[in-house]
């Protein structure tokens, strides 16, 4: 048996690249469907743990699976905004706790998200170094974050621009870490977590400047009434919070009218949830209630539906890759006549050189099913990155 | 050594025959068939190595008759028995130099490969010329060392006959005798049996007794035999 191997071994060395074509293309047969199958698997569990784990979701009108892959996700794309009093009104309602949630802006690839400190107690987050923020300008950064940024408590981040042009627009604000999360293996450990009136100082909604009542602002002082200064653009704006400056930081205007992408209604039971999904069937109403367990439902089976085609085109490329394969097989068989005779007429045994035959394919076939479990171990392993990679994004 | 009598042969398609009433073949003769194309020579050769199988008479090979096994019988017998070299070297491309002597210990597994064998294959390569060559592939050598190497093939299972169809055909006058001498040698060194095929006349001074096909037409069956009977 070890000669036959030899044999068979030493031919697939030499013809290398023939080896190589054969290996790929039957290790593609065989690690596609099932490849597709575990990010399907992992997807699956991943979306539906997290829909499955957040009740309802408040947003503005328009697509339900927007509002989700934002709110639970933190995808890049934003829903029609909303007001903060959106929030109020289902805490006003006494039937659902609301957690805001502001996620519009990106410090680099990682989401801001403006929110509560109840946002952490209803996904149950630990701190693995820190405290929650306390202070305007602080923030909460993932697991991951924390490794890519390689930031600890007393550290900062800062938030990225929304647009190099939007001059009058988002300025980058320095933000400093209060706290690191413990990792969870969700979007979480991914995101920047800071209160909600850090993401609206973070739009321009709220800023801090220079006191204009003291004489060395005098200079930049246009005009100045009982009620109101008027000063020119030369007044210094602070775009990082500190202890020395958060006094100055405020915001003009009513709060309740200031922008949310969603909120997080927890309701306090069951028939509180239907009271409240109740309220907001109105075809008038400006807002909708998502039960994103739902969607992420109907978005499975999207996907679902989607894999069998993907499968059955698979199954249709992989007959005619093996039927291709066993057609090289058999030519190369013929091409290999005169080197069988030479072995059968110095005395070699039919069984042996049939065996030498057959072991070369077995060798192509334990390769390539080899290099397919590989690849569908670390499809496994790093399933979740590629979820996010093509699912939210 | 080799006894063939009343042989009849012929090919399933076409209408070539052989007919052989008697030919000896003494123990460590060495003997050079000739004769003109299709004439049977090499069929000849088939014949005594039991690659092929008459349809009547008998082929004794060292006491063996051969002609009268089954097919995996005549293998094991001839892998063991009867070295073979031929005109076209058949070397495997895909096998070094090393790995395609010792082919014969791969393909059946009445030969057993250990270090006795890779030291005496090593050491016939070095005896004639290629003990440097042994990792290279086929088309890495020239024709009369692809030919060294497939005589060496033959040789390192040390088998008491040797059959070889015009094993100098390809070569050049220098390769020819080297060619010649390893198996002349071999012979008289292991008192082995020596039978070629060859269209080369000028080497058959070399051997023993000569057999010339030419004369079965000449003078048909009964006096060709008496020509080719050879001693006793």
């Amino acid at each position: 048996m070890r000669d036959v191997l030899y044999l068979a071994w030493r031919y697939l060395v030499y013809h290398r690249l023939k080896t190589a074509i054969l290996v790929t293309s039957i290790m593609l047969i065989i690690y596609l469907p099932i490849g597709l199958n575990v990010v399907v698997e992992q997807s699956a569990t991943q979306l539906t743990a997290r829909a499955g784990a957040t009740p309802l979701l408040v947003g503005a009108k328009g697509s339900p699976l927007e509002l989700t892959l934002n709110s639970l996700y933190f995808s890049p794309e934003y829903p029609e905004l909303i007001d903060y009093s959106a929030a109020t009104m289902v805490a006003d309602s006494g039937l659902a706790d609301a957690i805001p949630l502001y996620v519009r802006f990106r410090s680099r690839s990682h989401p801001i998200v403006g929110t509560s400190l109840d946002y952490f107690s209803f996904h149950d987050l630990s701190f693995a170094a820190g405290r929650p923020m306390a202070l305007l300008g602080e923030c909460v950064v993932g697991a991951t974050v924390a490794e890519s940024l390689g930031v600890k408590p007393g550290d900062a981040v800062i938030s990225s621009s929304e647009t190099v042009f939007d001059l009058a627009g988002v300025y980058p604000l320095k933000m400093k870490v209060a706290g690191v999360l413990a990792r969870t293996f969700t979007p979480d450990d991914d995101a920047i977590f800071v209160d909600v009136k850090t993401a609206w100082i973070i739009e321009g909604l709220g800023h801090g400047h220079q006191d204009l009542a003291r004489p060395e602002a005098a200079p930049r002082v246009l005009s100045r009434s009982e009620e109101n200064i008027v000063a020119n653009a030369s007044v210094v704006q602070y775009n990082e919070i500190t202890e020395d400056n958060v006094d100055s930081f405020h915001f003009h205007g009513d709060l309740a009218g200031y922008p949310l992408t969603a909120v997080l209604a927890v309701p306090r039971d069951e028939k509180s949830g239907v009271i409240l999904r109740g309220r907001y069937t109105d075809d008038d109403a400006t807002s909708q209630i998502v039960r994103p367990v739902t969607v992420i439902d109907e978005l499975l089976d999207t996907i679902l539906t989607i894999q069998q085609f993907i499968i059955a085109a698979v199954i249709i490329a992989g007959s005619a890759t093996i039927a291709t394969a066993a057609l090289v097989f058999m030519l190369s068989l013929r091409l290999r006549q005169r080197e069988i005779d030479t072995m059968l007429k110095i005395g070699g045994s039919r069984a042996r050189v049939a065996s030498m035959l057959l072991a070369e394919v077995v060798i192509v076939v334990i390769l390539s099913s080899s290099l397919a479990a590989v690849l569908t171990l670390l499809t496994w392993r790093f399933g979740p990155g590629i979820i996010e990679s093509f699912v939210l994004t | 050594m080799i006894e063939i009598g009343g042989l009849r042969f012929s090919y399933d398609e076409g209408d070539f025959s052989l007919e052989i009433p008697e030919l000896k073949v003494a123990h460590g003769e060495t003997v050079a068939i000739v004769g003109p194309s299709g004439s049977g020579k090499t069929t000849l050769l088939n014949l005594i190595a039991g690659t092929a199988v008459p349809q009547s008479g008998q082929v004794t090979t060292n006491g063996y008759e051969i002609s009268r096994q089954h097919d995996a019988a005549r293998r094991d017998f001839r892998i063991t028995n009867i070295g073979m070299v031929f005109q076209e070297f058949e070397l495997l491309e895909y096998l070094n130099v090393l790995d395609n002597i010792l082919l014969p210990y791969r393909i059946n597994r009445t030969l057993q490969l250990d270090a006795s064998v890779r030291a005496r294959a090593e050491a016939i390569a070095e005896r004639v010329g290629i003990g440097d060559k042994l990792s290279r592939y086929a088309d890495q050598l020239s024709q009369g060392e692809k030919q060294r190497v497939a005589v060496i093939r033959a040789l390192v299972v040390q088998p008491p006959l040797l059959l070889a169809d015009e094993p100098t055909g390809n070569l050049d006058p220098l390769n020819k005798d080297r060619v010649l001498d390893i198996l002349l040698q071999y012979a008289t060194d292991n008192a082995a049996t020596l039978i070629t095929v060859t269209h080369d006349h000028d080497i058959l001074h070399r051997f023993q007794r000569v057999i010339d096909f030419k004369d079965f037409y000449a003078h048909g069956a009964e006096q060709f035999a008496e020509d080719i009977a050879g001693p006793m």
